[in-house]
């Protein structure tokens, strides 16, 4: 049976990491609320460049549209990009999304389809090349990013964009977190090449009143420009729903950690109370035994 | 009261200006063009440049970068990959940045290099230019 002292020191290590953790969930509660607002401020241009995408797509069709939209052709070569956290603490958030890509590579090879990895963010990059390792093409590291901003996204959109332009795939997939709540984060996959326009819904155009929409230069060419920025969206939207599942998970990894650890000072604080007041009987017995036998 | 419509200038991370607004001249690709109150809908990619905001006596320059407008009969709406006031820009600044750049572009070593460094230059003279105008 350990020593007093020894039940001492190990309940105050337990009461110091539980101020840790409890911290953690504080910060990891208000990184969580900025995050929820930094997805609701994105919100209008999504929508916006939606409604476009979806307007100029309904009007140019098949062997005329970008190749960003119509594809290749063929759909034999695909890329997943696995978006992940850069840290851990965070419960089965990262573990959960890489569980995705390995039953997305399973599924898809078990097609004869030929399956790339490109990793965003070092969580995912380490859970999957262990036994991916032959199949990850890239890695975009998120380390210097503080918030994830557009740039970000662009910056991935660019090397996504790069590697369909050189024919390195035929469909590009991304592996991401969908935000619910706080405590449930739903690991999704979506197609972002070729790029899915969303369906010309009647209600979401604009009324126009009767009038026909002027485009400079042209459907085209203008459809050509904004397909990029579009993807790039997408990414965008989903490196938010990512950012704010991951600290709505470290939120309640923390607060679990909080509650182990005053569950471990209550069970040790008892422990410690239990063997202090049997040396306090076992002191009285010997004095009493002395005092008797005087 | 000036008849006016509805503008919304909106980058990808937030909406930057949201307003009734009487004038609104925007860089488009083509050329330039402004919108009034009940122009005819219109879509255009901008080109970088400066996006002039006139209200009664004010006007305001924004300088926008990767810009596309659309005009509908609820108003213009511009999407911007970033957009910044010029009167927040420090001219001399920029004319360093573009001396950087442009040494950038002397030194660069490969293909992939040149193309950046190229766009950095186009885009600061862009940014001059407005600033200039």
């Amino acid at each position: 049976m350990p020593s007093l002292k020894s039940y001492r020191v190990r309940i105050s290590s337990v009461k110091s990491t539980q101020k840790i953790t409890k911290a953690m969930q504080m910060v990891a509660a208000s990184k969580l609320k900025r995050a929820q607002e930094a997805a609701e401020r994105a919100r209008p241009y999504a929508r916006r460049m939606a409604s476009v995408i979806a307007n100029l797509a309904a009007g140019v069709s098949g062997q005329d549209a970008p190749r960003l939209l119509a594809g290749t052709g063929s759909d034999q070569v695909h890329l997943l990009v696995v978006a992940t956290a850069e840290r851990g603490l965070c419960g089965g958030f990262n573990a959960q999304i890489a569980r995705l890509a390995r039953e997305e590579i399973a599924r898809l090879e078990a097609t004869g389809r030929t399956v790339k990895v490109l990793t965003v963010g070092k969580k995912g990059r380490d859970i999957l090349k262990r036994v991916h390792a032959s199949r990850l093409v890239g890695h975009i590291d998120l380390s210097e990013v503080r918030t994830v901003d557009s740039s970000i996204a662009h910056r991935i959109g660019e090397e996504v964009r790069a590697m369909f332009d050189a024919g390195g795939f035929d469909v590009c997939t991304l592996i991401y977190s969908r935000f619910r709540s706080a405590i449930q984060q739903i690991p999704t996959a979506q197609q972002i090449v070729p790029a899915v326009a969303p369906a010309a819904d009647a209600a979401a155009a604009p009324d126009l009143r009767g009038a026909l929409y002027t485009y400079e230069p042209n459907e085209s060419v203008i459809l050509e420009a904004l397909l990029p920025k579009y993807v790039d969206g997408q990414i965008f939207s989903a490196m938010l729903e990512n950012q704010a599942g991951f600290f709505g998970a470290q939120m309640g990894a923390m607060d679990n950690a909080t509650r182990n650890a005053g569950d471990l000072i209550k069970k040790l604080t008892l422990q410690m109370n239990r063997k202090r007041q049997a040396m306090i009987t076992t002191e009285l017995t010997e004095i009493i035994a002395g005092a008797e036998s005087v | 009261m000036a008849a006016t419509f509805h503008f919304s200038l909106v980058a990808p991370e937030r909406e930057l200006f949201s307003g009734e607004v009487e004038h609104v001249i925007a860089p488009g690709e083509e050329g330039q063009f402004g919108v009034l109150p009940g122009h005819a809908p219109f879509m255009a990619v901008l080109r970088p440049g400066a996006l002039t905001i006139l209200n009664g006596a004010t006007a305001r320059r924004i300088f926008v970068r990767g810009g596309f407008a659309d005009v509908t009969p609820d108003g213009l709406t511009v999407l911007a990959d970033s957009a910044v006031d010029l009167a927040d820009v420090d001219v001399a600044r920029v004319a360093a940045d573009l001396r950087d750049a442009e040494d950038d572009l002397k030194d660069a070593v490969d293909e992939a290099h040149r193309r950046i460094a190229q766009a950095k230059v186009a885009d600061l003279r862009a940014l001059q230019d407005a600033l200039a105008a």
